[in-house]
């Protein structure tokens, strides 16, 4: 399973993206998703062009979209590291993958590096517990996830090979 | 090789629940798809005889396959033992024992899964389908009868009969408050407004749980039948299953059960041939847990920043779009459908006195066997922990079992010993929640737990009411502020102080109950609390500032484990030598306490 091809960010490909639901505000957050599927972000233009189909106030739509942990409004990095800090995670060692991320990487969660290559979002709880700490990258969870092992993912996708395999 | 013929009848159930799936499950699968296939003597189909199902509950030692009629079931599956599956079992009728259930305690290996202690002392009503079927069979839920109920309800009850059952049945709500879910229906069908709206809560919100996720991803229909007849007893036109964002499977198989159950006439126009219209879409949530709470979620689905609303009005009156609307959890909705086909009688003649049925927890944490175990109401935390769950593993000594999610209490040893259920864990400073059960041991730092609830809490609180934003902050400075060792001894009145404010004055309930954590963990492990503040150390060994680590000279067999998996290179040692901790070098990030056979690792 990988993440959905990333479209060209033009004003043409939001348009049909956002003229594919009716203009009821109910389908404000399903737009919001699958710009999130198609971009892994909230680009402003797009907002804009929502706020405009609904034909709401920019405001609303930007109180929405930042009111939401599943939105972001800044591109992530080419791989993003989505760590799971929820309860059985914590308890388990994430803090200590976060430390150690910061480590490797100089990332915090919600930071991205500097030349674009990762960033790193924190979640509660992906239904995973029992196989705690648990990191997904591009949809593939990594159970039971120790320092040592987090060093070889990165390397995995660093040099950008897909880490099929698992442990 | 003399290949036997693999009997025809066989079936063999591969779990692909999310943690199976993040263990290879999905590749399991596969490898046994293609292996049945290249058997040329198999009648039937592969992918007729190797099924998808959800969960089996105890995720720590999936992905399971389990080999019927035979019944047995085996652990830890990788795609490489299925070649060895196929020749030994189904084709030589012989068991792996590498690859069956250990009970550690027993020191014997089981093939029959009802034989395995997790398994025996559980009462399946909730999950009675996950893990039986594939949830993207509508056939199959109806062999084990599926849509029963609702063809009962529709062709024998009135919409009134249905309620005065559920009503009778006693069933409280699964998400968390325990409100009576026949009375909510019925406020709902007492009002004169029209439309009328139903809303299956699946926000699940509470991170460290996943027993919704099992029943979406397991056994949709469930979930599905029960919203259909409740449509009918209240007379409702539209439905919405609100999922969480994380929850890809759910959502889609949920959406299969949906387009299945249209197509057969479930959902849609004139249902099973009565005047009943309704039909169900799924609304995706955006990973806010406060929009768990009703209020904030029916915003959610309007369109809204998910901000609560002071409930003096209920959704059941006015809800969706201003219209009265019944809002109920995932396994709330899963309960109907047996109550009606078993009555009500049936349902409340399970737990105890206030609290009817069944719950389905998710116990997690540092316990031996992790997974979804469901009991009767009013089965002891002992029970539940020990016996089902198996301990707590690698010889440490349990501390505490946190319940009902970040706005729940942890509850000590002396408190393993009481029935379950909503009114005990309540006067325990708990609560249900929606049923996480994480298992703490004496590695776990009681204070740091709190910070990290409160930190949560903090980060999710909507800021519309002050006490609950305002308040959790100033709760956060003062706690992370003892587990960096600079706590002063007025700090605990303080937060005691604070914590009932905010119980008193906060608008919705997450507020309510945020201090919950912090409350309950003073109430019973006041002396850590006093350890970091007065002596700046760390008992459990987490807070790093108030924490050194030191090997024992006695214990340590100078295996060089630990050597090996230090991130700083920190300890220094020979093999067969005492090894030591450089203190200066040490990060206290506990790898080598967890790596040590020999538990030689202390915290001083
Ligand atoms: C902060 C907060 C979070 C909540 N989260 C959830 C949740 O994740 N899932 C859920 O079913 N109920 C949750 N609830 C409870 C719901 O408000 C509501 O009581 C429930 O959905 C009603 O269904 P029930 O009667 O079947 O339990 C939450 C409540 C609060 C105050
Ligand atoms: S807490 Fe990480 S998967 Fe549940």
């Amino acid at each position: 399973m990988t993440a959905e091809l990333r479209k060209e960010e033009t004003a043409e490909e939001f348009h049909k993206l956002i003229q594919g639901y009716p203009p009821e505000k109910r389908y404000i957050i399903p737009i919001m998703h699958e710009l999130r599927r198609c971009y892994q972000y909230l680009p402003r233009p797009a907002l804009e062009m929502l706020a405009d189909h609904m034909q709401v106030p920019f405001s609303q739509v930007y109180g929405v979209a930042t009111f939401y942990k599943a939105f972001s409004l800044v591109p992530k990095g080419r791989v993003n590291l989505k760590l799971c800090d929820g309860t059985t995670c914590h308890i388990k060692g994430s803090q200590g993958l976060i430390d150690e991320i910061y480590r490797t990487l100089g990332i915090r969660p919600g930071e991205t590096t500097g030349d674009r290559q990762f960033s790193l979002e924190t979640v509660n709880c992906i239904g995973a517990c029992a196989l705690a700490p648990a990191l997904i990258v591009d949809e593939k969870v990594y159970a039971q996830v120790s320092n040592a092992r987090l060093q070889e993912i990165i390397e995995q996708n660093r040099r950008g090979e897909d880490g099929t395999e698992s442990n | 090789m003399a290949q036997k013929a693999i009997d025809p009848a066989v079936r063999i159930l591969v779990c692909c629940g999310t943690g199976c799936i993040a263990n290879g499950g999905l590749e399991v699968l596969a490898a046994l798809r293609s292996g049945l296939a290249h058997r040329n003597d198999m009648e039937v189909e592969s992918s007729d005889s190797a099924l998808v199902t959800g969960c089996h509950g105890l995720c720590a030692q999936g992905p399971f396959v389990r080999i019927l009629p035979q019944d047995i079931t085996y652990c830890r599956v990788q795609a490489k033992d299925v070649e060895e599956i196929i020749a030994k079992t189904l084709e030589g009728g012989t068991l792996i024992k590498r690859l069956l259930f250990r009970d550690s305690q027993r020191k014997e290996f089981i093939s029959c899964r009802q034989d395995i202690d997790f398994y025996r002392h559980q009462h399946k009503i909730a999950l009675r389908n996950v893990g039986e079927i594939n949830p993207d069979s509508l056939d199959e839920y109806m062999e084990r009868g599926g849509y029963q109920a609702l063809r009962k309800a529709l062709e024998d009850m009135s919409p009134d009969q249905v309620i005065a059952e559920v009503t009778r049945s006693g069933l409280r709500g699964r998400g968390g408050g325990g409100f009576p879910t026949g009375r909510k229906w019925l406020s709902c069908a007492a009002t004169a407004d029209s439309p009328r709206y139903i809303v299956c809560n699946g926000d699940e919100g509470d991170p460290g749980a996943f027993m919704d996720e099992s029943m979406m991803e397991g056994d949709p229909h469930s979930i599905l039948e029960g919203m259909i007849i409740c449509a009918y007893a209240i007379g409702a036109s539209r439905g919405f299953i609100y999922v969480r964002d994380e929850y890809e499977n759910s959502v889609r198989r949920l959406e299969k059960a949906i387009k299945d159950a249209r197509a057969r006439g479930f959902l849609g126009t004139d249902i099973l041939g009565r005047s009943l219209d309704f039909d169900i879409e799924i609304v995706r949530g955006g990973g806010a847990f406060v929009c768990g709470e009703e209020t904030a979620l029916l915003r959610s689905i309007e369109g809204e920043a998910g901000e609560p609303r002071d409930k003096y009005i209920f959704p059941s009156e006015k809800g969706l779009w201003g219209q009265p609307t019944v809002i109920n959890n995932v396994e709330t909705w899963v309960n109907i459908p047996v109550i009606i086909v078993h009555g009500a009688d049936s349902f409340a003649s399970v737990g105890t006195e206030s609290s009817k049925g069944t719950k389905v927890f998710s116990v997690v944490g540092k316990v031996l066997h992790t997974g979804l175990v469901e009991v009767p109401m009013g089965t002891t935390l002992r029970r539940i922990i020990f016996d089902i769950g198996g301990g707590v593993p690698r010889r440490r000594k349990f501390k505490a079992v946190q319940t009902g999610g970040p706005s729940g209490g942890c509850i000590p040893e002396s408190g393993l010993d009481m029935p379950v259920d909503f009114d005990s864990l309540r006067q325990a400073g708990s609560m249900m929640g929606s049923g996480g059960m994480i298992v703490m041991d004496d590695r776990t730092c009681m204070v740091e737990i709190a910070r990290y609830y409160t930190n949560f809490l903090a980060g999710e609180s909507c800021g519309k009411c002050t006490p609950c934003r305002e308040g959790l902050r100033s709760l956060l400075e003062v706690l992370t502020r003892i587990c960096h060792g600079q706590g002063n001894p007025g700090d605990l009145d303080r937060l005691e102080e604070i914590g009932e404010t905010m119980r008193l004055a906060s608008l919705c309930g997450l507020g309510r109950t945020a201090a919950n954590p912090v409350l309950s963990t003073l109430r019973y492990f006041r002396d850590e609390y006093r350890a970091h503040i007065s002596q700046k150390r760390c008992p459990a060994g987490v807070c790093p500032e108030l924490t050194e680590l030191y090997i024992d000279a006695v214990l340590c067999n100078g295996c060089t484990l630990c050597v090996k998996y230090c991130p700083t290179r920190a300890i220094s040692g020979q093999v067969r030598q005492v090894h030591v901790i450089d203190r200066e070098k040490c990060i206290r990030c506990g790898e080598c306490v967890s790596r040590c056979n020999q538990d030689a690792v202390l915290v001083r």
